[in-house]
C-alpha cells in the first residue's frame, strides 16, 4: 500500500501532504532523590527526534526495548508532555496544549494499545467501551450510539450481538479488535498503534495486520506503528524509522531500509532476525552485537551506538553524527555508513561538520 | 558425568532395546476443573537422542509448555492427571516418585523458563541460587561451588562474573538474567535441556546471542535439547526435528527441512502463511488462519483443526467425525490429517507453495 495508489475523497484533504511534523522532540523523565526531591538525573527517553508523517502513509518506529519508541508514541498522542521540541498536527502546535484544549483533538488522533487485556475495562460491556468516545466527545450519531457501535463491531470482524458482552468473554485477538473498534469510533485521521499485534498468536496476528491494512484503505488512515518485530514492520510500513537510545539512527523507505541499510545498528538488527528457512542456517552471516543496550540515564557520549559498534573509531566517541540524507529519502546518523552509493564517508563527515 | 565409555555402552543397550534417550509415549495431561476436563495434552509421542534438538511449535494453549512441565515433573500433585510413559534413559518418569524425579532435576534434566524474573528468587543472589542447585547434586564445599558458579557465569558471557555472582536478579538486565538462568540450568551438565520460549521476552539482538549460546553449549555438552516456541524462525535456527502441536495433539512431525520445505498439514501451511517473511519478496497480504484456537474443554470432534481448515470438506465428513492419527507418510515424516495424498499434494502445489 503506497501513498500514491490510495484513493482520496473530496472530504479529506489531499493524500501525500504532511499531517504531523515533529521537530527536536525531547522527553526527559527526572530522577528525584532525598527529602527535598532534588533532581539528580534524568532518563533521557527521547532525545531530539525530527521526522514528519504524510497523510495516508504508515511510518513505523522500530528499536529494542528502552529505545524510546513507546514514549514517542505517547508524546504524539499527548498522553505525555514533551520536555522540549515541537509537535505540529495539521498545522497546529500541540506540544504544550492543556488537557481541555487537547480534547477536541483526541477525535483526530487515536491510539491502539499493545496489551488487549490491560486496555479494556473489565467492568464495562463491549457496548460501553466502544461507545465511550461518542459520549466523551458529545458526538450525536444518526441512529443512536448503539447502532453506531454495532456497525463498528461489524467493521472489525466481530458480531453486533457482542454488544452486551464483557471483555473476559473474548480471546486476545478479539479483544484487540474491540480496541481497534473503539479507536475507529470517531473516524480519526492519525492512529498511533503501539505494538498492536505483538501480544497475539501468529495466526491471529495475520488477521489483525490484514484488518489494519483494510481499514487504512477504507478510511484513508495514517498510521504511526510502534513495533519491534522487523518482519511485521516490513510488511505493514511505507517508511521505517530505526531508534536507538532515544534517537533516530536511520529513517528510510521500507525497500531502501531493508535492502540497503546504512546504519550499522540497522544492519545488525536485520541480521539478527531469525529466518524460518533451514537452508540459510549454515551460510547466514550474523553480526553479533556485544552486550546490552546502555542505560538511557547515562547514555554514551557522541554516537550512542559506539559502545557496541564494530566500525567505531575515535570520531564516533567525540562527534555526534547528525541525521543526514545520504540517499534520496534515506536519512542516516552515522560517520561510517554501510551500503553507500556515491558519497564517501569523508564527504558525509564534511557534511556533518558544516 | 559418567565416563564416555559407559555412556556409549548405555546407549548401545538402549538402542538394542529400541529405546531413545528420551522416549515419550502417548502422554496425556488432563486438568479437571469446575467447567470440565481441560485436555491440555491428549496423547503425544516423540523420541529424542543426545546431541539432537527437538522443536515443539504451536500457538498458546496447544499444550507445548504442559508437555515440558510433565517431563520435568513440575505439575503439582493432585492437580493434573498424567498418563502415558516418559522414559529418560530407560527410567519411567511418570511412575517415579516425586523424590526420585527431584533427584533427576538439575543433574539429568534442566529447564530454561520464558520469564527469568519470575523463575529466579528475588531474595537470593544469582550466585546463591546457582550454588544451591550445584550442591544438591555434588558433595562440594561452598567455596568450590562458588568457583563453579563464577565459571558458569563466565561461560554464558556475563561480564565480570566474579563480581556479578553476588548480584541480585533485579540488578541484571533481561538478557543477562536469561543468561544467568541458562548458567543455572547448565551448572550440573544436564543430559536433557528443555528451553520453554527462551527468547520470547528478549530483544532481537539479545535473542541472537542466546540462540548462539544454546547451540554452542549443546555442542559442548552433547545434551538433548527440546526448544518450545511459537516463533518458526527460532526453531528453524536450532531444531533438527520439529513437532507441530495443535489443541494438545501433534499435527505434524518431521525434520526441520521437511516441515519448512514440504509441510503436509493444513495447520502448518496456515502458520507459514501467517508469518511475514523478511527473507522473501514482500507479499501484498498475509494469509491468516480463519477463526480462533479452540477451547481445550470443548475440543471440536474429529480433527480438532476442522473448523478452521480450508480443506476439511474434501474428506467426505471424516474430518468432523474421526480423529486423524499421526501416520508416517514415508521416511519418518508424520502427519495427522484425513486428506488423501493426492489431494494434499495438489493443495500444496497449487494453493500453498506459490504463496509462501
Amino acid at each position: 500500500m503506497t501513498t500514491t495508489d490510495a484513493e482520496s475523497t473530496p472530504a479529506v484533504p489531499k493524500i501525500g501532504e504532511e499531517i504531523l511534523s515533529v521537530t527536536s522532540l525531547v522527553k526527559h523523565f527526572p530522577i528525584r532523590k532525598g527529602v527535598l526531591q532534588r533532581q539528580v538525573g534524568a532518563v533521557q527517553a527521547v532525545d531530539g527526534l525530527t521526522f514528519n508523517v504524510t497523510r495516508g502513509e504508515t511510518l513505523s518506529l522500530v528499536g529494542e526495548s528502552g529505545c524510546g519508541k513507546t514514549t514517542t508514541g505517547r508524546l504524539l498522542t499527548r498522553l505525555l508532555e514533551p520536555t522540549s521540541g515541537e509537535i505540529v498536527f495539521e498545522g497546529r502546535d500541540i506540544s504544550h496544549l492543556r488537557e481541555g484544549q487537547m480534547r477536541p483533538l483526541r477525535r483526530d488522533v487515536q491510539m491502539i494499545f499493545q496489551d488487549p487485556y490491560g486496555s479494556l475495562n473489565p467492568r464495562h460491556t463491549v457496548g460501553k467501551i466502544v461507545g465511550a468516545p461518542f459520549k466523551l466527545q458529545h458526538v450525536k450519531t444518526e441512529h443512536g450510539v448503539k447502532k453506531a457501535v454495532q456497525e463498528l463491531l461489524e467493521l472489525v470482524g466481530l458480531s453486533p450481538e457482542h454488544y452486551n458482552r464483557y471483555p473476559h468473554e473474548f480471546s486476545g485477538g478479539q479483544r484487540q479488535r474491540i480496541g481497534i473498534a473503539r479507536t475507529l469510533a470517531l473516524r480519526p485521521k492519525l492512529i498511533v498503534a503501539d505494538e498492536p499485534v505483538s501480544a497475539l498468536d501468529v495466526s491471529i496476528q495475520a488477521q489483525v495486520v490484514n484488518l489494519l491494512e483494510d481499514l487504512q484503505e477504507e478510511f484513508d488512515l495514517t498510521y504511526v506503528m510502534i513495533a519491534h518485530d522487523l518482519s511485521v514492520v516490513r510488511h505493514v510500513s511505507d517508511r521505517v524509522a530505526v531508534m536507538y537510545l532515544g534517537k533516530i539512527v536511520e529513517l528510510a523507505d521500507r525497500v531502501d531500509l531493508y535492502e540497503k541499510p546504512m546504519h550499522p545498528y540497522t544492519v545488525a538488527l536485520l541480521s539478527a532476525v531469525p529466518v524460518p528457512d533451514t537452508k540459510r542456517k549454515a551460510k547466514q552471516e550474523r553480526i553479533r552485537l556485544q552486550g546490552d543496550v546502555p542505560s538511557p540515564i547515562n547514555p554514551p557520549p557522541a554516537c550512542r551506538f559506539h559502545t557496541r559498534c564494530w566500525k567505531a573509531q575515535d570520531i564516533c566517541k567525540a562527534v555526534e553524527p547528525p541525521l543526514v540524507e545520504l540517499a534520496p529519502g534515506h536519512q542516516t546518523a552515522c560517520h561510517f555508513p554501510e551500503n553507500q552509493g556515491t558519497e564517501t564517508p569523508a564527504a558525509a563527515v564534511d557534511q556533518a561538520k558544516s | 558425568m559418567t565416563e564416555p565409555i559407559e555412556e556409549v555402552q548405555d546407549s548401545v543397550q538402549r538402542v538394542a532395546r529400541g529405546e531413545a534417550f528420551l522416549d515419550v509415549r502417548d502422554l496425556k495431561v488432563h486438568f479437571p476443573t469446575d467447567d470440565g476436563v481441560v485436555k491440555s495434552v491428549d496423547g503425544i509421542s516423540f523420541k529424542l537422542e543426545r546431541g539432537k534438538t527437538l522443536g515443539i511449535v504451536g500457538e498458546s494453549g496447544s499444550g507445548k509448555s504442559v508437555t515440558s512441565l510433565s517431563i520435568m515433573g513440575l505439575h503439582p500433585p493432585g492437580v493434573a492427571r498424567i498418563s502415558g510413559e516418559i522414559f529418560l534413559d530407560g527410567q519411567d518418569l511418570v511412575q517415579a516418585s516425586r523424590e526420585e524425579v527431584r533427584l533427576l532435576r538439575g543433574k539429568r534434566m534442566a529447564m530454561i523458563f520464558q520469564d527469568p524474573l519470575s523463575a529466579m528468587h528475588p531474595f537470593y543472589t544469582v550466585g546463591h541460587q546457582i550454588i544451591e542447585a550445584y550442591r544438591v547434586h555434588n558433595k562440594v564445599s561452598k567455596q568450590v561451588a562458588k568457583k563453579h558458579a563464577i565459571e558458569m557465569l563466565d561461560r554464558v558471557g556475563i561480564p565480570q562474573p566474579d563480581r556479578r555472582v553476588d548480584s541480585y536478579p533485579h540488578q541484571f538486565s533481561g538478557g543477562m538474567r536469561q543468561r544467568a538462568m541458562i548458567a543455572m540450568a547448565l551448572s550440573c551438565d544436564p543430559d536433557l535441556l528443555i528451553a520453554d520460549e527462551p527468547t520470547t521476552a528478549l530483544d532481537v539482538t539479545v535473542q541472537a546471542q542466546i540462540l548462539d549460546l544454546i547451540r554452542d553449549l549443546q555442542r559442548e555438552f552433547n545434551s538433548a535439547v527440546i526448544i518450545i516456541t511459537h516463533d518458526l524462525g527460532v526453531v528453524a535456527e536450532l531444531a533438527d526435528d520439529i513437532q507441530v502441536m495443535y489443541a494438545g495433539r501433534a499435527a505434524e512431525y518431521g525434520t526441520a527441512e521437511e516441515i519448512f520445505d514440504e509441510p503436509q498439514h493444513p495447520y502448518t501451511w496456515g502458520l507459514l502463511g501467517s508469518m511475514p517473511r523478511i527473507d522473501r519478496e514482500r507479499s501484498e497480504r498475509l494469509i491468516p488462519i480463519k477463526g480462533t484456537p479452540p477451547s481445550l474443554i470443548n475440543v471440536p470432534t474429529g480433527c480438532a483443526f476442522n473448523p478452521r481448515c480450508n480443506y476439511a470438506h474434501l474428506n467426505g465428513g471424516a474430518s468432523e467425525t474421526d480423529r486423524p492419527e499421526l501416520l508416517d507418510t514415508g521416511n519418518g515424516h508424520m502427519v495427522a490429517c484425513h486428506l488423501s495424498p493426492q489431494n494434499r499434494q495438489q493443495a500444496w502445489e497449487t494453493d500453498i507453495k506459490p504463496k509462501l
